[in-house]
């Protein structure tokens, strides 16, 4: 591997964009700014007032994550069609999300909910509940952080940003992250805001470029499948090919799913949907985010044309490993001439940011809201809220960079399979929550710890025979696991969570034979339709400055 | 419009589309058809090189996009046509 001689270009371009980003994150707090930035509706939802162009970038920024713009190329040069899953996973969250996170939205907007966890708490009348919701959700997150960072690594570890030192290797991330976690701390949610604008742009022009000139360099589509085919026919695996096999058809499906019903439970995205003006925002974005879906399938397709350029990727950090996350990397630094490969750096290196800075705003609001002010303070204002969420989010910076720099990688990337699985199991509480009060509080407990063992327990008995590892090693389970007759995997997650609703269901019906008092619920039927301008909202939000319905088309307010 | 707005709130005059339209049933098509993986697991007819699999695939994206248009303008507020404002 060559230095860093060779890549001055590339550092050059790569350092002033992301320099010009952290300066716009500074710039953010002034960017619509509220009379009153202490308060978390401000500084941990944008005051609760974007519109459809800063929502549309917002949560675009928010789910693609740098992390899913190296690893799933990765996945489909190693393995083929089975990590094409990405793109079924994100055409069937858009619909789920306009049935079920409009209502959250309403109920939200009227009673002043920040977390999900705010919203159990409140619909079932039990913290203990809300905590649990509340702690899977910060677990969940934390390591989905990290994983921003092995992004940005596998960018700089390409351009030979590297070191002898385990110190001075992980130096620039180290620098990145302090300069994220100022502006975020200092500006709250309107800084990847702000910023997700230029990361996309960079990214949409980069993979336009990318899938037109790419193609023709490289023969053409049909010859780019043919190559990835030819690889798939060599290869000894049983699993990869070009299109699914028999036994992995159920995993396709099952991943797909549960990925798509874990997305809209993550914490994150919450923030991004709670953070838009009103319902209709939410709504049209359902139909203008699938144009990322289309991106995403045409990133994924990198991990092709990687193979048919005859990509290496770099060593891992282990000797003898390889580091796949580098394939879309290498091949943009084979292909593409050095300034435009820069700036595919730098489009990977800020989309890191936005989500991270999202993850780390959601994780520091459940902190606040469901741990903070239920146990430790229960009458602190606003201001004493924003405060803490603020100080919060550099402590989850911290433990991401550290979970990076002093322990393997791959533990991070591990923490975030057993991650989807686990916010997975506030399905039950959240999710169908917000449909319908039949399940008991105890029975959504139980629920929980049944679907949350389950699914540990299946994650355990997965081994990786690419690694040697024996446990934790992937996140499809064979079937014959549980004595049946049959060589198919399915995804843990949506066995688990299956499970759960099982548990959650039964205990339900024997707690109210036993006629266990079951709270209240501090919801009203009417709160789920609730829009802007409703008279009964609590919480007054940011005043809008135009009548949004007099507007239909996305119109942000710069 | 029936329910829940009388008395102590004082509304808007206009109506609000609720959730129970049953055009959110069309909703169910975006996330099953993705799921159904003996629709696309092919190789052949490939479109400019492109494997069934990835080129169909690629389509239900339009699906996707098409059908939550169509939903979110039957359900919107202030929808003007009464059939939305019913109930499931």
């Amino acid at each position: 591997m060559s230095g860093m001689g060779d890549h001055v270009t590339e550092i050059v371009i790569f350092t002033v964009l992301f320099l010009l980003v952290s300066g716009m994150g500074f710039v953010a707090a002034r960017w619509r700014a509220p009379d009153d930035m202490a308060h978390l509706d401000e500084w941990g939802l944008g005051g609760r007032s974007f519109g459809g162009w800063i929502t549309w970038f917002l949560v675009g920024g928010d789910l693609y994550t740098a992390y899913t713009f190296v690893a799933v190329p990765a996945l489909l040069f190693g393995a083929g069609a089975a990590g094409f899953f990405a793109v079924p996973y994100t055409i069937i969250i858009y619909p789920l999300v306009f049935l079920v996170l409009v209502r959250l939205w309403s109920v939200s907007h009227r009673h002043g909910f920040v977390t999900p966890a705010d919203f159990v708490r409140s619909r079932f009348q039990s913290p203990t509940l809300a905590l649990l919701v509340a702690i899977t959700g910060i677990v969940a997150t934390m390591p989905y952080i990290a994983l921003q960072l092995v992004g940005i690594e596998a960018v700089l570890k390409t351009m030979g940003v590297t070191g002898e030192s385990a110190f001075a290797r992980h130096l620039p991330i180290i620098v990145a992250f302090a300069i994220l976690a100022a502006y975020t701390y200092q500006s709250g949610l309107r800084a990847p805001a702000l910023i997700a604008f230029v990361k996309d742009t960079l990214i949409y022009v980069v993979i336009l470029v990318a899938i037109l000139y790419l193609p023709y360099k490289l023969g053409g589509w049909g010859a780019i499948f043919d190559a990835a085919d030819a690889k798939f026919d060599a290869s000894p695996a049983a699993g990869d090919g070009l299109l699914l096999t028999a036994n992995n058809q159920w995993q396709y499906v099952t991943l797909a799913l549960g990925s798509a019903l874990a997305l809209f439970l993550y914490p994150h995205s919450l923030t991004g949907v709670l953070a838009s003006r009103n319902r209709d925002v939410i709504k049209r974005n359902m139909s203008a985010l699938p144009a990322y879906s289309l991106l995403l399938g045409l990133i994924a397709l990198l991990g092709y044309m990687a193979i048919a350029a005859g990509v290496k990727p770099l060593p891992g950090a282990s000797p003898g490993s390889v580091d796949s996350n580098t394939v879309v990397p290498v091949l943009f630094d084979q292909q593409f001439p050095s300034w435009f490969a820069g700036i595919a750096f730098a489009a990977i290196g800020i989309g890191a940011l936005v989500p991270a800075a999202i993850m780390s705003i959601a994780a520091a609001n459940l902190f606040t809201r469901n741990i903070y002010k239920e146990y430790l303070k229960r009458d602190a204002t606003p201001a004493q809220e924003a405060n803490v969420s603020k100080i919060t989010s550099l402590v989850v910076k911290i433990g991401a960079v550290a979970c990076i720099v002093f322990l393997d990688p791959q533990f991070s990337i591990d923490l975030q399979l057993i991650g989807g699985v686990i916010i997975l199991q506030t399905l039950p509480a959240v999710a169908l929550g917000i449909y319908t009060r039949w399940f008991h509080r105890g029975g959504l407990i139980t629920g929980w710890l049944a679907g949350m063992g389950l699914g540990m327990w299946m994650l355990y008995q997965i081994p990786n025979p690419a690694t040697g590892r024996a446990h934790f090693g992937g996140s499809a389970f064979p079937l014959d696991g549980f004595g049946l007759p049959t060589s198919k995997t399915v995804y843990v997650g949506l066995v688990a969570v299956a499970v759960n609703l099982l548990v959650a269901a039964l205990v339900t019906l024997a707690l109210r034979a036993a006629k266990v008092p079951d709270g209240g619920d501090g919801t009203e039927p009417d709160d789920y339709f609730a829009d802007e301008g409703d008279p009964r909202v609590t919480v007054p939000a940011q005043p809008a400055g135009t009548d949004p319905d007099l507007d239909p088309a996305p119109s942000p307010k710069v | 419009m029936s329910d829940h707005q009388s008395g102590a709130h004082e509304r808007p005059a206009v109506v609000k589309a609720k959730d129970k339209s049953p055009w959110n049933w069309l909703l169910f098509v975006p996330i099953v058809v993705p799921l159904l993986t003996p629709l696309f697991n092919h190789d052949s007819p490939r479109l400019f090189g492109f494997p069934t699999f990835y080129w169909l695939q690629l389509a239900f994206i339009a699906l996707g996009v098409g059908t939550t248009t169509v939903v979110y303008q039957m359900t919107k507020r202030r929808a003007a046509d009464p059939a939305a404002e019913k109930r499931r």
